[in-house]
């Protein structure tokens, strides 16, 4: 099976976000990037399927934030070929450009199964796995944990998660965009030097996004933090200080027995 | 029919009526008392019959009786639903933040060429515009937003509306699609229900529920520690359910368990949208994390900034002691 996986660059939410001098945006420039997670799942369940029966996996990305180090870290583990769209006109506006762009790139690939990340959290007016699938004219479903070959060929068999822990097991007839929550195992870790060696040996195709900027259907009008209204009443002191108050508290509730 | 009417998208599993609609009758119910216009609610593939008199809140309720909707799949639900938007223009289609929403709404906005706005959680008119708040950036960030053109594509997130519960006599209309669906390439084969046999999180009244920030396996023993003393159960997020640490029947959130015990303890937990949909309920939720900001605060009763990795010893030796 030859499965291309798309991944994109997000602001890592461990770093504070500071909103850009408009109001109506983030700083990208003071924001760190990192691999979005559920991509970082949909490559590891990428690499999985190609351990399990075979086929070649291609990593896409749009040029933004570290990505050569993600694409880099992608061959380390095991991704056959790379590919950068790198952008005459900065980063897109809105999901439904980077779907554009994407699919420039994906679709000359006749990839059997393209997997993308369910979500990325600074999508706002769409959600690209989606929007990627009605650009290449595929069919798609996500919120997909786990995906396996089908007995027969051309078909994978999915599991999409539902409440309660329940999940729905779902056929999908290649080709087809999954949208991947969780993979089958946790992304595997790769060492440094393995990366370092990626760089040498690794081949980083590049090619022009032609798709235009389109105008976002959705204008933010201003950008804020959650009210701090209803915040919660903060215990301060060391450990052995708040420790000792909230067992106060639970006692005093008939909590603790 | 009229510009101003706004439709719901009804969600059915089993026998259940996802409370998400009546929360997304609720949210229509609002902008059209502002505006005028008709709140209809959509049923794929089910007798909407069954369940007229719980969505009291809608003028009318919409059924699409075809055996291709019996069981879920994205392009017959978006197929009869793209044939509905596009007879009806309404003004705005509620989706919730479901694993059927996250589908079928941007694949509908993607059809249409129309707005979608992911995470919705106020809806309003602002003269003649659609004003929307939407929480993004794992919840540290809200976006208000003008939307113009229609129909807008509005993913809410659950719990974000009170449940419109009141009675009423919704007209029910049953419908037949113009052309008919034929099965896509994506089937639905069975459910698979969570092993039997651990703990039920559901059914204890203190849970002590771990994040990211829990680092690494060996920790998951301070929280059995705590647990332990408390007489409750260890639950978590996402992460670390992902990394094998703990069984899926413990994750607490949209695709976990909702739970409303008396004690909940968030450690090393953002807080992020999914995750507080599964624990909002709780009488008391105490939480800790490293990060002041961390959206998990604006839900808590209690807080501390401290590392969990510290507090969890001191903590469990503190309830200890208590104890005698
Ligand atoms: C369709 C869908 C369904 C989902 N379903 C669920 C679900 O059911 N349940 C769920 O939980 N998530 C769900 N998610 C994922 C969700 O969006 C978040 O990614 C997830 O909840 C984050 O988990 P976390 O808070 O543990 O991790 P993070 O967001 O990474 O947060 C870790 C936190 O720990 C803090 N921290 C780090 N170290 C320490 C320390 N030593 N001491 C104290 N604090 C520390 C950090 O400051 C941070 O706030 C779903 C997502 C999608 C798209």
């Amino acid at each position: 099976m030859n499965i291309a996986v798309v991944v994109r660059q997000v602001p890592d939410l461990i770093e504070p976000l500071e909103i850009a001098p408009c109001g109506t945006a983030i700083d990208l420039d003071a924001a760190s990037f990192i691999l979005n997670e559920s991509d970082d799942h949909a490559l590891e369940q990428a690499l999985l399927l190609k351990e399990a029966g075979g086929g070649t996996v291609t990593v896409v990305a749009l040029d933004s934030g570290d990505v050569d180090n993600t694409l880099y870290t992608a061959a380390a583990k095991g991704a056959d070929a790379l590919i950068k769209i790198s952008q005459q006109d900065h980063a897109p506006r809105s999901p439904r450009t980077a779907a554009a762009r994407y699919a420039e790139a994906v679709k000359p690939l006749g990839a059997d199964l393209v997997l993308v990340g369910v979500q990325a959290h600074d999508e706002l007016d769409g959600a690209l796995p989606p929007f990627l699938a009605a650009a290449m004219g595929l069919p798609y479903v996500g919120v997909i944990r786990g995906v396996r070959a089908a007995t027969e060929t051309g078909a994978v068999i999915v599991c999409k998660e539902f409440p309660g822990a329940v999940m729905a097991q779902v056929r999908v007839k290649l080709p087809a965009i999954l949208g991947i929550l969780g993979a089958d195992q946790p992304p595997r870790y790769v060492p440094v030097s393995r990366i370092r060696a990626a760089m040498k040996s690794a081949q980083l195709s590049e090619c022009e996004a032609a798709a235009p900027q389109r105008e976002p259907l959705v204008s933010v009008v201003r950008l804020v933090p959650p009210a701090p209204a209803a915040r919660a009443e903060m215990l301060s002191g060391s450990e052995a200080e708040v420790a000792a108050r909230i067992a106060d508290i639970l006692s005093a509730k008939g909590l603790v027995k | 029919m009229s510009a101003q009417d706004v439709l719901v998208l009804a969600e059915i599993r089993g026998e259940t009526l996802d409370a998400v609609t009546l929360e997304l009758l609720a949210a229509a119910r609002g902008l059209v008392s502002a505006t005028g216009g008709n709140v209809g609610v959509i049923v794929l593939g089910r007798d909407g019959a069954g369940h007229a008199s719980s969505m009291g809140a809608a003028d009318r309720i919409i059924v699409f009786d075809d055996p291709q909707l019996s069981t879920y799949a994205p392009e017959t639900y978006v197929a009869a639903l793209g044939e509905l938007l596009a007879a009806e223009r309404p003004r705005a289609l509620l989706i919730g933040a479901t694993s059927i929403g996250w589908d079928v709404a941007p694949l509908v906005a993607a059809r249409l060429d129309a707005p979608l706005v992911i995470g919705c959680i106020r809806i309003m008119d602002g003269e003649g515009d659609l004003r929307v708040t939407a929480s993004f950036y794992g919840g540290k960030m809200l976006a208000e937003c003008r939307v113009t053109g229609a129909p807008a594509i509005l993913m809410v997130q659950p719990g974000s509306f009170r449940p419109a519960s009141e009675p009423g006599k919704a007209e029910i209309e049953i419908r037949t699609l113009a052309a008919p669906l034929q099965p896509g390439a994506i089937a639905f084969e069975q459910w698979i229900l969570p092993q039997a046999g651990d703990v039920d999180i559901t059914q204890h009244d203190v849970l002590v529920a771990i994040g990211r920030g829990i680092q690494q396996k060996d920790n998951v023993e301070l929280a059995e520690s705590l647990a332990q003393a408390l007489g409750g159960a260890v639950c978590a997020s996402r992460p670390v359910v992902d990394q094998g640490w703990l069984p899926a029947t413990r994750q607490v959130g949209k695709s976990g368990m909702t739970v409303k015990p008396k004690l909940y303890f968030a450690l090393g937990i953002s807080g992020a949208p999914e995750h507080q949909e599964g624990m909002k309920g709780a009488d008391l939720v105490i939480a800790v994390n490293t990060d002041p900001k961390a959206p998990i605060f604006d839900v808590a009763h209690y807080g501390a900034e401290l590392d969990i990795l510290d507090l969890l010893p001191a903590l469990t030796e503190a309830i200890e002691a208590k104890r005698g």
